[in-house]
C-alpha cells in the first residue's frame, strides 16, 4: 500500500513537471517564434527601445530557454534574484515571477483568489454531492416510475445548458428584478460568515445545478448496474431486509465511481470554475486567468495554469490511493 | 492474402410458424427501436432544422429581409441606445428583435452563430473521433507500454483544466499565423483545441471495447490466418466499433457546441462582427442584459435547445443499440 502510494505520487510528480514544460514552452516559445515580444508587454505602452532592453535583461528573456525553465524552476523552489544593473529585486519561493501588468508577485496573486475559488467550488460541491447523489438514487429505486422520468429528463435539460447562461438568468431574477441578493460581490468568510455564504448562494446553486444534474444520471447509472449484479440478487435471497440491501451492499459499490469522478471534478473546479466566476464577477483563479489572458500577462497565466494543474494531479492521485483503499484489485497496476 | 473472416449472419432455419424471420442485425434492431421512440424522432428532426438553418443561413437571413451585419440605429431608443419596443425590439421586420447598441437583427445573428456552433463542433468531433479511434485501437490492442502510455495520457487530458488552458492557447496565438489570419486561423484554432482535448473521450471508449473484443474468437481466427495487428484493427475491430462510435460522436458533438461557446463567451472564439452564440452572451453580460434581457435569453435558448436536441438523440442512439435493452 505504501509503495503503492509513493508510485503514485512520482508518477504525479513527473506529470506536473511535464505539465509545467509544456506550459513553460507554450508561453515562453510561441510569442516568440510567432514574433511577439514579452518585454514589450512588461515595460507598458509603447515603451522606448531602452526600456524593452532593460526589461528583456532584467527578465533575463535572452537566456537559453532551458536557463529560463531552469530559473523558474528555481525561483518556484528556492526563490531567483532578477538583476538589472545597481537594482536587485529577490523574489521569495515559491516564486512564480511578476506580473507584466501591475509588476506584483503572481505568488500574491494566487493566495488573493485562492480563498474565492475555494469558497465557490466547496459549497457548490457540497450541494451538489448531496442533491446529485440522493436524486440518483432515488432515481435508481424507483425506475421507469414518474419520478425517475421527471428527474432524468431535467438533468438532461441541466446538462444543456451553458453555466453562464444560467448564470445570467439567476443574477438577473435574483440580482436585478427581486433584488433578493443585491449587490453580488465577495466577502471573505472570517470578515462575515453570513455575508460570505448570501453572495454566493446564487453563485453556488448555478454551479450545483450543473454538476448535480451530472452527478444524479451517473449515480443512477452506477447504482442501476450494481443492483442488477448477482451478489445482490444473493442478498435478496438471503432474506436481507431491502434498506440493507440498498444501503450496505449496493450503495457501496455505487458510490465508488461517483467519488472517482468527483475527487477529478473538485480538482478542476479548485483550479477556478472560469464560466461562474467570470459571470458572477469573482475573482477567484480562473477570472485571474482570463483577466491574464486579455492582458498579455504571461507569468500570471503561466503560474494560475501551473497551480491548477497541480490540483488537478493532486485529485488523481487522491482518487487513485481512495481507490485502492476500497478495491483492493487496483492495487498492483 | 488474409480472408476476412468476418461471417454474413446466417439465415435461421424457417421457424415452425409460417411467417418467414428477418435477419437481426444490431443495426436493424436499432432503426426498429428508433423508429418507436418519438423522443429520438423529435430530436433528430431538429438537429436536422439546426443543420439546415446554418447551410442555408445566407438564403434565410435574405428571405426574412435582413443580414447580420447591418446596424439599424434608427430602431434604438436614442436615450439609452437600447432596442425601442417591448420585447428587445420584437416587429414583423425583426422576429427575434435587434440587438442594443447598433440595433443588428438578432435572428440572422443567431442563424449566422449557428454556422460556426456547428461547423466548430462538427469539424473537432470529426477530429477527434479520428484521433480518438486511432489512439483507442492502438492502446487496446497493441498493448504494452504504448498502450499504457496512451492510456495514462487520455487519463491526463480528461482530468485537466481544459478551459484554462485552451484559452491561453488561444491567446498565445497572434493574428495571423501558420499563412492564415483573421477569422479563418480562428476557426482553424478553435476546432484544433476543441478536437485535441477531446478524443479522450472516444479514445477511452474505443480502448474498452476493444480490450474486451480482442479476445473474441473471430480475431483470433483472422490472426490465424495471418492477418497482421493493422489489419485486424481495420478490418476485423473497427466495423464492430462504428456503433459505440457513432453514439459517442453524437454525444460529444453538444459538449463541444458548449466548449466552442464558452470559449466565444471568455472571448478567445472568433472575432466579432462575425456573430457566434458565446460572443453575443458575453455581449449581453457585460451589463446590457439587466436592461434587454431578450438579447441574452435568444442566443442562450439557441445554445440550448441545440444541446438538447443532440444530448437527445445520442441518449436514443445509445438505448437502441444497447444489446442489454428490450425491443
Amino acid at each position: 500500500m505504501a509503495g503503492f502510494v509513493i508510485r503514485r505520487v512520482l508518477g504525479g510528480i513527473v506529470i506536473l513537471w511535464l505539465i509545467s514544460v509544456i506550459t513553460f514552452l507554450l508561453f515562453f516559445l510561441v510569442p516568440k517564434t510567432l514574433g511577439s515580444n514579452p518585454a514589450i508587454l512588461f515595460a507598458g505602452r509603447s515603451p522606448s527601445e531602452a526600456a524593452v532592453a532593460a526589461v528583456t535583461k532584467k527578465l533575463g528573456l535572452d537566456d537559453p530557454l532551458v536557463v529560463q525553465y531552469w530559473n523558474f524552476l528555481k525561483g518556484i523552489f528556492v526563490g531567483r534574484h532578477y538583476n538589472a544593473g545597481p537594482d536587485t529585486t529577490y523574489c521569495p519561493p515559491p516564486c512564480f515571477g511578476y506580473s507584466f501588468k501591475n509588476s506584483q508577485p503572481v505568488w500574491d496573486e494566487i493566495t488573493r483568489a485562492l480563498p474565492i475559488t475555494f469558497s465557490l467550488a466547496l459549497g457548490a460541491a457540497v450541494l451538489f454531492l448531496v442533491s446529485g447523489v440522493g436524486i440518483g438514487i432515488l432515481s435508481a429505486l424507483r425506475r421507469g416510475q414518474l419520478i425517475d422520468r421527471a428527474a432524468m429528463t431535467l438533468a438532461l435539460g441541466a446538462v444543456s445548458l451553458p453555466v453562464y447562461f444560467t448564470g445570467l438568468v439567476m443574477l438577473l431574477l435574483v440580482s436585478y428584478e427581486w433584488r433578493l441578493f443585491p449587490n453580488i460581490h465577495y466577502v471573505p468568510f472570517l470578515d462575515n460568515p453570513l455575508l460570505w455564504a448570501r453572495n454566493l448562494l446564487p453563485a453556488w446553486i448555478v454551479l450545483a445545478f450543473l454538476y448535480s444534474a451530472m452527478y444524479a444520471r451517473l449515480t443512477r447509472a452506477s447504482m442501476l448496474d450494481v443492483l442488477g449484479e448477482d451478489y445482490i440478487r444473493t442478498a435478496r435471497a438471503k432474506g436481507l431486509p431491502e434498506h440493507q440491501v440498498v444501503g450496505k451492499h449496493a450503495l457501496r459499490a455505487a458510490l465508488t465511481p461517483v467519488v472517482t469522478i468527483f475527487g477529478l471534478d473538485l480538482g478542476s473546479l479548485l483550479g477556478g470554475a472560469v464560466l461562474t466566476e467570470t459571470t458572477f464577477g469573482f475573482r477567484g483563479l480562473g477570472k485571474t486567468s482570463i483577466e491574464a489572458i486579455s492582458t498579455g500577462d504571461l507569468p500570471t497565466i503561466l503560474g494560475v495554469t501551473i497551480f491548477a494543474a497541480g490540483f488537478v494531479v493532486l485529485a488523481n492521485i487522491l482518487v487513485d490511493v481512495f481507490y485502492a483503499v476500497v478495491d483492493p484489485r487496483v492495487r498492483p497496476t | 492474402m488474409a480472408v476476412p473472416v468476418m461471417v454474413e449472419p446466417t439465415e435461421r432455419p424457417p421457424s415452425p410458424s409460417a411467417r418467414p424471420v428477418a435477419g437481426r442485425s444490431l443495426w436493424r434492431i436499432a432503426w426498429s427501436r428508433l423508429r418507436k421512440d418519438k423522443v429520438a424522432l423529435a430530436s433528430g428532426a431538429f438537429v436536422l432544422l439546426v443543420v439546415l438553418v446554418a447551410v442555408f443561413a445566407p438564403a434565410l437571413t435574405a428571405l426574412a429581409g435582413t443580414t447580420p451585419d447591418e446596424p439599424n440605429y434608427d430602431l434604438l431608443n436614442p436615450i439609452n441606445a437600447m432596442p425601442a419596443g417591448s420585447f428587445g425590439g420584437i416587429s414583423a421586420d425583426h422576429i427575434l428583435g435587434v440587438e442594443p447598441l447598433n440595433g443588428r437583427d438578432v435572428f440572422a445573428r443567431v442563424v449566422y452563430g449557428a454556422r460556426i456552433s456547428l461547423l466548430v463542433a462538427a469539424l473537432a468531433t470529426l477530429l477527434s473521433v479520428v484521433l480518438g479511434t486511432a489512439m483507442g485501437l492502438i492502446s487496446g490492442y497493441v498493448g504494452g507500454w504504448i498502450g499504457g502510455l496512451i492510456a495514462r495520457l487520455m487519463d491526463l487530458l480528461l482530468a485537466f483544466p481544459l478551459l484554462l488552458f485552451a484559452i491561453a492557447i488561444v491567446a498565445v496565438i497572434p493574428d495571423s499565423a501558420f499563412g492564415l489570419g483573421g477569422n479563418t486561423l480562428r476557426l482553424f484554432i478553435l476546432v484544433f483545441i476543441i478536437g485535441f482535448f477531446s478524443w479522450p473521450y472516444i479514445g477511452r471508449i474505443v480502448r474498452g471495447q476493444v480490450l474486451s473484443l480482442k479476445e473474441k474468437d473471430f480475431v483470433a481466427a483472422a490472426r490465424g490466418t495471418g492477418a497482421g495487428p493493422i489489419r485486424i484493427m481495420v478490418h476485423e475491430l473497427l466495423p464492430n466499433l462504428v456503433a459505440p462510435i457513432l453514439v459517442y460522436t453524437t454525444l460529444l458533438i453538444p459538449t463541444n457546441i458548449l466548449f466552442e461557446a464558452a470559449l466565444s463567451y471568455l472571448g478567445v472564439g472568433v472575432r466579432p462582427p462575425t456573430a457566434s452564440w458565446g460572443d453575443m452572451l458575453a455581449t449581453a453580460a457585460d451589463g446590457l442584459f439587466r436592461v434587454d434581457p431578450m438579447f441574452m435569453i435568444v442566443p442562450g435558448v439557441a445554445i440550448f435547445l441545440t444541446v438538447l436536441a443532440f444530448n437527445l438523440l445520442g441518449d436514443a442512439l445509445r438505448d437502441a443499440f444497447d444489446p442489454r435493452g428490450g425491443g
